[in-house]
């Protein structure tokens, strides 16, 4: 349940802006992927790139390729909406939908596809989702009151929990922490450690101690200046970006020298 | 290092300051505007009870048809409930469609123009309407009629003959619900256009379509905002004066939407008040004052929907 990108050539424009340059990476199955890199340098952008969601915002485009397991996400005939039902993306503001309860958030996803499912399926798919995403002991007395009123930590569990749901291969999560306290924020770390064991990881982070936590591999982004594309500068092991980069601005950032 | 060393203000000297008193003069402002509001809304009800009185107080054979308040009331409420019905019927759902594809579907470029064209329709008189209604919807509605009475007469609403004219209530509801639509359609499209990007990102990453990304995530949001605009166009319909009343050759109560009759009230005191005296007078005010309690309980009726499912709301 879980598949590689192979991302050759990617360029991202917004109508005719190029926000993103020429990024070639892989993203290993069943490993945590760490983006790292200045504010505007187009982490978020590209992460959105690799489920489609890049072009929800009008005139957005992307040239090249991206390929899940070999498939390419923007070949022709390809539905955006099936790519996305495959690659699950969790939000930097925990998104719970506030007109559902925690059950039918959880559910959301996969009464999308229209199954009809038997009440006892629902009950331990529910159960299943919350458990994988540490909430279960948490909510499990109050199913039926509205996702909205979890602290903000349980709300991002909840959303990682719905993005489970539907068993996707590639779960995308952009700066998943930064609207939460260091507690909560521990609690999403321990979680993504668990889930690289069924799931491609890919993470978007300011947080450069996060990254070297969570992540097997690091991705650092940078930008010439504003107004510039952004780049990927330096791919490696995360044990290799931290320690013994190969490039000056790669070692720069992760030492706190800018950014 | 200056403003480290600066002294900081006391905590007293606030009070004095000029956002202290723009808070009184904003809050003197808002309660003075609501005070206004309970006040012109008591006055007119007032003036309603008491210009209305004779009339509750008469013997029931000085009243018009002979039968008491009740039996005369009855028949123009139910023609006035009837109308406005058809009216939302028709323009609830397709103001709603209207809103989204004009939020959701169509090119930004497009949706600009036809957004001024919805805010345009509004603008129109309701003599206009009234007008139109009466010369050239009315002519082309008569066949159509003819075709229901001969082939759904069975059906009591469709009952035949249908009328000569097209001048019926099921074509004041038309007329009715074109004047509404705009209410509605620009509304709802306010709403929707406000629906919390987070929400909608949210559902199209779970691999939602748009129209599934739209129930998920803008249809419920919008909920208590699509009630309270259909309850603004039910307002503007029940209280419709012009368009009703040209378009409309009243009579008795009857069930058939397709022939001449029915009444509304708001087009019973139009045509009727300027020749009205005494007993007669006091009767429309009566009737405006039914008008205007049917009114308050749809709008507390349509609160009570909108409050039932506060704690899902996400306003939490």
């Amino acid at each position: 349940m879980s598949k590689r990108i192979d991302v050759s050539d990617l360029n991202v424009y917004y109508s005719d802006f190029l926000a993103v340059e020429d990024v070639n990476i892989t993203l290993d199955a069943k490993s945590v992927t760490a983006f790292i890199g200045p504010s505007g340098c187009g982490k978020s952008t590209f992460l959105r790139t690799l489920n489609r969601m890049h072009e929800v915002i009008p005139g957005a485009r992307v040239e090249g390729k991206v390929l899940l397991d070999g498939d390419n996400l923007y070949a022709d005939g390809v539905d955006p909406v099936t790519v996305r039902s495959q690659i699950g993306m969790v939000f930097q503001r925990p998104n719970p939908f506030p007109t559902m309860s925690i059950r039918d958030n959880v559910l959301a996803g996969v009464k999308l596809n229209s199954r009809r499912m038997p009440k006892s399926d629902a009950d331990e798919l529910v159960e299943k989702s919350l458990r994988g995403a540490n909430l279960w002991n948490e909510v499990k007395d109050r199913l039926g009151k509205p996702g909205s009123g979890l602290s903000g930590g349980q709300q991002q569990r909840l959303c990682i929990a719905r993005a489970i749901a539907v068993s996707p291969e590639v779960i995308l999560m952009d700066e998943p922490c930064s609207a939460l306290d260091p507690i909560s924020t521990l609690a999403i770390e321990d979680l993504i450690n668990e889930l690289k064991d069924e799931y491609t990881v890919v993470i978007v982070t300011h947080n450069m101690q996060q990254a070297a936590r969570v992540s097997d591999k690091t991705a650092f982004f940078n930008i010439a200046g504003t107004g510039k594309p952004g780049k990927l500068i330096e791919f490696a092991e995360t044990a290799t970006i931290f320690n013994n980069p190969s490039q000056k601005s790669t070692e720069d950032y992760v030492s706190g020298r800018f950014g | 290092m200056s403003i480290i060393t600066k002294p900081a203000p006391k905590a007293g000297t606030r009070q004095a300051g000029p956002g202290r008193a723009g808070d009184k003069v904003f809050s003197g402002a808002a309660l003075g505007a609501g005070v206004l509001i309970v006040v012109v809304l008591f006055a007119v009800a007032m003036f309603l009870v008491i210009q209305a009185l004779p009339t509750f107080s008469a013997a029931p054979g000085d009243i018009t048809g002979g039968k008491g308040f009740a039996s005369y009331i009855f028949p123009i409420v139910v023609g006035t409930l009837i109308a406005a019905a058809i009216a939302l019927v028709i323009a609830t759902p397709i103001g709603i469609a209207v809103a989204l594809f004009i939020s959701h579907y169509a090119p930004r470029g497009m949706a600009r123009g036809l957004g001024y064209v919805v805010d345009l329709l509004a603008a129109i008189p309701s003599v206009i309407y009234g007008a139109w209604g009466a010369t050239f919807l009315a002519a082309q509605l008569k066949v159509p009629y003819q075709w229901l009475a001969d082939n759904l007469g069975w059906i009591p609403i469709f009952g035949g003959p249908a009328s000569g004219t097209g001048k019926t209530i099921l074509t004041a509801g038309i007329v009715l619900a074109v004047m509404v639509l705009p209410i509605i359609a620009s509304l709802a499209r306010e709403i929707f256009l406000q629906a919390p990007m987070l929400h909608q990102e949210a559902a199209l990453a779970l691999g939602a379509t748009r129209w599934e990304m739209i129930r998920m995530a803008v249809l419920p949001f919008a909920r208590g905002g699509i009630i309270s605009a259909v309850m603004l166009g039910l307002g503007r319909a029940l209280g419709e004066t012009m368009a009703v009343a040209l378009v409309l050759s009243s009579g008795p109560l009857i069930a058939s939407l397709i022939r001449s009759g029915n009444q509304t009230i708001a087009a019973e005191i139009a045509l009727d008040f300027p020749e009205a005296f005494g007993l007669r007078l006091s009767e429309l005010i009566a009737a405006g004052l039914v008008l205007f309690l049917i009114t308050l309980l749809v709008n507390m009726v349509a609160r009570w929907i909108i409050s039932r499912h506060k704690e899902f709301s996400g306003a939490n």
